[in-house]
């Protein structure tokens, strides 16, 4: 295996502390100690974290409303993405985001976004901005999006944009099977997202999206080529998110328990404990170690949360704007 | 303001070298000025470069862009900086956003005012509000600009006026030029911002001549300016409606009534103080929006007025807009759905007992 033993520890470590940080999250939304509406991504760990694995803070990403993932394989602090949830003044937005807008732009996340689509040209833009700069080798853009996404007008847009402009973009399609209760197999019109690739004149992959090996070779090639200059790549990685839409929907309602036990059978993290043993590439001492340090960071986080300030009222008018001649604070 | 501040609140000011220039002319002279000034700068838009030589590659600026606005520009700046995009509003919306989130100044033409409604999303839910629900941690310097405005035939779905939809918009600036001194100083103004800025021209205003000073300035975003001075009652304009009123003013004068013209300039922010200094003199006033009347920057207008200048009032505010329904293409029936300085005239003396 062609991966460094910093980078399958950074790949475990990473993969944990999503599912822990999902868990927990959940947990303490249904405990009511969360604000408002949390969408959870457990399940669905290798696509951001075998992408993100070959990315710096100099590299952007734009994400979706299930975008803790994406947040955490791009190096976001849990204590703040959990403040933020909480609807904290500690939290990464002060608590004016939630937990569908979570951002840190000095890691080169350009945010959570709650209308479903509407980053991905936030990460073209992104991959323009390199090009015009002539830094495409060292920053490129990465769209994340779901199989409900991939049925918008402006994906479609995006990507002839990227492929005419050349530029240096990965569109990462993790296509978990439903957008929101809706089966992709009603939704899409294509057997596989991807192949609408080749009608924008780029490559487009399947991945297995519980294997983050397999995501991991596959967005170093793409990414390798968008830092190369030879333009986008679009990559379908079909995955599972084990939980609801929403923190309290049901998934019993619309999914079978049959397909839900199949893809835990494949889950990604498994999968890469069974892998890393087999081939003695780490040991179960090493595999422990990383888990408790990531419980100890979630009772952190969640301590954090809890006990952090709320925002003050005053904040409430706060950077509508950089600068606005006559702020309206709303007329009483 | 590091550049000199031209006298905004009176109108270009004659005692400065300058001349008179065509509107467009000068929207190009700036917006060239400006890309020179930063390099950050660069425009996106359909048919910018005018097609491309097959062959070389080349851009060919058979247009100069949709209205001529840009003639020229993508052969001194390049493709990269006058960058032609596919018809794809939205798309390239979202990333001249992106683009703007990472570093860079976009300026983007989106041709007819009324394609805002197929980029919409990505000017209310990520340029609008990306700086506000990231907690402050980011800004979208963006410029946009159309072409508004009734009058030229261009029939219901290219003659909108509808910037109060935007102006409604929490995270948008909006500014309406109102002839070229106005432009100038405005689109500098927009391009400089931190903030994302709308600057919608008036179809009608393109090929109108007035004197711009060489010198560079900007006009600060939310003034308004007193287009002429008067006593009798306050004529209330915005983009071309600014023009219609000072026709007005010229007809009222000849019977004997001396109408003050504010020209708004900018719709969010605006200028309230100039609204209510002016009422407080006049104790009447009259506001001119081509924009239909429903949730209208002249409902809004007329909203501080009441609020602010009720005790100042001799008559109730009056509106003199265009109707509650699409533009139409006939010409007459065109005509008769924009506010004319006839219409305005009609209403003052009506409101002042004067048949």
């Amino acid at each position: 295996m062609d991966i460094s033993k910093e980078k399958l520890e950074w790949i475990y470590t990473t993969m944990y502390r999503i599912r822990r940080f999902e868990e927990t999250m959940l947990e303490q939304t249904l405990k009511g100690n969360s604000m408002g509406v949390a969408h959870t991504s457990d399940g669905q760990e290798a696509p951001p974290t075998g992408i993100c694995a070959h990315l710096t803070d100099k590299d952007w990403i734009g994400s979706t409303h299930r975008g803790h993932g994406h947040c955490i394989s791009k190096g976001l602090d849990t204590d703040k993405m959990m403040a933020e949830v909480f609807g904290k003044a500690t939290g990464q937005c002060g608590g004016k985001g939630g937990s569908m807008h979570i951002s840190d732009f000095s890691k080169g996340m350009l945010g959570a976004n709650g209308i479903v689509g509407a980053s991905i040209p936030l990460a073209v833009g992104a991959a323009l901005t390199s090009k015009y700069k002539g830094t495409e080798s060292e920053s490129v853009g990465v769209a994340f999006f779901g199989d409900g996404a991939s049925s918008q007008g402006v994906l479609h847009e995006a990507m002839n944009l990227a492929s005419v402009w050349k530029l240096p973009v990965i569109f990462a399609c993790e296509n978990n099977g439903y957008a929101e209760a809706t089966p992709s197999w009603y939704a899409v019109s294509a057997e596989d997202i991807s192949s609408r690739a080749e009608g924008y004149g780029m490559p487009g992959v399947v991945v297995d999206g519980m294997d983050v090996f397999a995501v991991y070779d596959a967005a170093g090639e793409a990414i390798s080529r968008a830092r190369a200059g030879e333009g986008p790549t679009f990559l379908e990685m079909k995955t599972y998110r084990y939980h609801g839409h929403f923190h309290a929907d049901d998934t019993s309602k619309y999914r079978k328990p049959e397909e839900e036990a199949y893809y835990k059978e494949k889950d990604a993290i498994k999968h890469f404990e069974s892998t890393v043993l087999k081939q003695k590439l780490m040991t179960e001492k090493q595999l422990k170690g990383i888990r408790d340090d990531i419980e100890k960071e979630m009772l952190q986080a969640v301590d954090f949360a809890l006990t952090s300030p709320m925002p003050e009222v005053s904040t409430l008018y706060d950077d509508v704007y950089v600068n606005y001649s006559n702020p309206i604070q709303g007329l009483r | 303001m590091t550049t000199s501040q031209a006298n905004n609140s009176t109108g270009p000011g004659y005692d400065v070298a300058g001349s008179e220039k065509r509107f467009r002319d000068v929207f190009r002279d700036t917006l060239r000025a400006e890309m020179i000034r930063d390099e950050d700068v660069f425009l996106m838009g359909e048919d910018i470069s005018g097609g491309f030589d097959k062959d070389t590659k080349e851009p060919l600026d058979a247009w100069g862009g949709p209205f001529a606005a840009t003639k020229g520009l993508v052969q001194e700046f390049g493709s990269d900086r006058i960058r032609d995009a596919p018809i794809s509003e939205a798309g390239f919306v979202g990333a001249a956003v992106g683009s703007a989130l990472t570093g860079l100044r976009p300026v983007v033409d989106l041709m007819y005012f009324d394609f805002v409604t197929v980029a919409f999303d990505q000017l209310l839910s990520n340029a609008a509000k990306s700086r506000y629900m990231f907690g402050g941690q980011t800004k979208v310097p963006m410029t946009l600009f159309a072409r508004s405005g009734a009058g030229t035939g261009h029939a219901a779905q290219h003659s909108e006026s509808f910037y109060s939809m935007l102006a409604h918009i929490p995270g948008l600036k909006v500014v309406v030029p109102s002839d070229p001194y106005s432009v100038k100083g405005l689109l500098a103004a927009a391009i400089r911002d931190d903030d994302p800025v709308f600057v919608v021209n008036d179809k009608k205003l393109i090929n109108l001549t007035g004197f711009v000073p060489d010198e560079e300035y900007t006009i600060e975003l939310g003034k308004g300016r007193y287009m002429q001075r008067g006593d009798d009652v306050t004529l209330v304009g915005m983009s071309y409606t600014s023009i219609a009123c000072q026709k007005a003013a010229e007809q009222l004068a000849e019977v004997g009534i001396s109408a003050e013209v504010i020209d708004m300039m900018s719709l969010s922010p605006f200028d309230e103080d100039i609204l209510i200094e002016s009422v407080q003199k006049t104790n009447n006033v009259v506001i001119v929006d081509e924009d239909t009347p429903r949730a209208s920057m002249a409902s809004e207008f007329a909203a501080v007025i009441a609020d602010k200048a009720f005790d100042y009032l001799d008559a109730p505010i009056k509106r003199v807009t265009a109707p509650h329904s699409p533009v139409p293409y006939n010409r007459g029936l065109e005509m008769a759905f924009m506010p004319q300085p006839e219409d305005i005239v009609g209403t003052v003396k009506n409101m002042l007992g004067r048949e």
